[in-house]
């Protein structure tokens, strides 16, 4: 393990040496070892591509879509060994939310919500599949709003609501961990907040990973901060120790601002 | 006035005369593009309209001496060209059945594998398909249907050839309507742990379904005044026929049949007026399914 990493006791999640290539011998994240705080907001910072996305989509395994694509390392998430997990299985404890908000057009809002089971064929009673849309869309604080509308299209809400839905269709699988990559980067200053404060939130019942290239927002809402470079996670603490005395020369010059 | 102000106002006025004279001529050749269809309709419903009427739906043709006597006293000529239009309709919804789900599945798999050698050739294949003359292909369904299968000409051998005519545009449809679909929303599907054929099938499927289906209703109306295939396999029927292994007409091949017999002329303009305002519904249908979903 690089000396500029912080361990971490009774991790959420465990990744070790893990290293994924698109083209053999191109390594997009090289050997990185990281154990991930539970209940926390862990921020993943660094230049763009750098491998941010491609870690996290190691994580949940998104990344197998492509053809040649190459991954070594292991991941355990609360103690299981998750590297060869079924996809199905594994998905389930680790929900993702991306850049754009991508609700399922055909699909309302309440359906949007239990999507992960309607799509896998998961059969819930009626009663249970109110109570897991009321819980998510009231855990991203979007209830209140769309209660009135939950048989209409997902599609019709703004920006900032579309990606508290994609947020709350994560949370109905009650997952481990919630994989965000760049969450707020398509949405307007008071829809980021919004999506802020909640992450914040959300960090009492849930354990976050989040990719964002605005050093700000990870001030403001993580507990915890890589940073990567080239593929290698260049440096890993508390927010606040390395946003005022980073170790890395590297780290100390993105976060100043002469890169990236 | 300055010089500047006068050069301006020259140049302005020079724009306002080319603008007016490009309107012009863009106006005077849409005119020209849409002529020919508004000139057709105006015939087809100054001729045919007289001869539309519930009887012309529900019955068949008249023989050549009925229609003959209808005109010697200068009556309208009975019957109708019902036989045309269920054979029209069982043909066409037949190659759907066959066109379709080969066609789908296709556009899918050249979706799912662009530059691939195998797709690529498929594409090509399928775009040379496109072009083949509808009388090729009214050959290559008798030579595989109407002598190996149903021994003899058959409905069955019609739907075959129109089939291979809508393949192409349902896999070409297909594929654009997929490719259209954001990359976002297949892996927001994915990320839910849902297996990739879910995911075609529960996502993509449904959230491309009016172009799907907008493709669909175009190769439709375009086979369905196809006569040249027709009468290498369907041959024709002066009943109405119901077995897909029988001779069967349909209302293209009604229409070249009245135009071979001096006494039914009249029957033409209904025919094609009837065949025009099927083919013309369908599509504004696709049109109107089109926009909406934009
Ligand atoms: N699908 C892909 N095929 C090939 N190379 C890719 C692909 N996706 C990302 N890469 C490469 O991997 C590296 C890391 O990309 P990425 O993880 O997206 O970076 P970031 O999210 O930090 O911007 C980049 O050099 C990028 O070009
Ligand atoms: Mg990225």
């Amino acid at each position: 393990m690089n000396e500029n990493t912080i361990k971490i006791k009774d991790p959420v999640l465990s990744i070790g040496n893990l290293s994924v290539s698109y083209e053999k011998g191109k390594y997009a994240v090289k050997d990185v070892s990281v154990d991930i705080k539970r209940n926390a907001v862990t921020a993943i910072m660094g230049p763009s591509g750098c491998g941010k996305s491609t870690l996290l989509r190691a994580i949940n395994r998104m990344h197998e879509l492509y053809d040649n694509i190459e991954t070594e390392g292991k991941l355990i998430l609360n103690g299981k060994d998750i590297t060869d997990m079924p996809t199905i299985q594994l998905r389930r404890m680790a929900g993702m939310v991306f850049q754009r908000p991508n609700p399922f057009p055909t699909m309302s809002i309440y359906d949007n919500v239990i999507a992960g089971f309607k799509l896998n064929g998961i059969r819930l009673k009626k009663k249970d599949r109110d109570d897991i849309v009321e819980r998510s869309l009231r855990d991203v604080t979007l209830w209140d709003e769309v209660k009135d509308n939950l048989h209409r299209k997902g599609t019709f809400l703004s920006g900032g609501q579309q990606q508290r839905l994609c947020i709350a269709r994560a949370l109905a699988y009650d997952p481990e961990v919630i994989l965000l990559d760049e969450p707020t980067s398509a949405l307007d200053p008071v829809a980021t907040a919004r999506v802020e404060d909640l992450l914040v939130k959300l960090k009492e019942n849930y354990s976050i990973i989040m990719v964002t290239h605005n050093m700000a927002q990870a001030a403001r809402i993580s507990d915890y901060s890589m940073f990567m470079y080239l593929g290698e996670l260049v440096e890993y603490d508390k927010t606040k120790n390395m946003f005022t005395k980073p170790k890395d020369r590297r780290t100390e010059e993105y976060l100043t601002g002469k890169f990236g | 006035m300055d010089a500047t102000s006068k050069i301006l106002r020259d140049n302005l006025g020079r724009r306002t005369f080319k603008d007016r004279y490009f309107r012009g001529l863009v106006v005077f050749l849409s005119l020209i593009t849409i002529s020919p269809i508004v000139l057709i309709i105006y015939k087809l419903v100054e001729k045919g309209i007289r001869q539309i009427s519930f009887d012309f739906i529900i019955q068949t043709p008249p023989d050549t001496f009925e229609a003959m006597t209808a005109l010697a006293n200068g009556e309208l000529i009975p019957g109708g060209i019902a036989n045309g239009i269920t054979g029209t309709l069982m043909m066409v919804v037949l190659a759907s059945v066959l066109a379709i789900p080969v066609g789908v599945i296709t556009g899918i798999y050249l979706y799912e594998n662009p530059g691939k050698p195998m797709a690529n050739l498929t594409r090509n294949i399928s775009d040379i398909l496109q072009g083949v003359p509808s009388i090729v292909l009214g050959l290559i369904a008798y030579i595989w249907v109407v002598k190996p299968i149903t021994n003899g000409f058959s409905a069955l051998a019609g739907s075959v050839s129109l089939a291979i005519m809508m393949l192409p545009m349902i896999v070409r449809s297909t594929e654009e309507t997929l490719k259209m679909i954001p990359q976002t929303i297949k892996e927001a599907a994915l990320a839910l742990g849902v297996p990739y054929y879910k995911v075609i099938l529960k996502v993509l499927i449904p959230t491309g379904f009016s172009g799907l289906l907008t493709g669909i209703l175009l190769g439709i109306s375009r086979v369905l005044g196809e006569t040249a295939p027709l009468m290498l396999t369907a041959l024709g029927s002066t009943m109405i026929n119901l077995d897909i292994t029988k001779p069967t007409s349909a209302v293209p091949l009604l229409i070249w049949e009245f135009y071979n017999d001096p006494n039914m002329v009249d029957l033409i303009w209904s025919s094609s007026l009837f065949l025009m305002a099927m083919v013309l519904t369908l599509n504004l249908l696709s049109k109107r399914i089109a926009a909406r979903t934009k």
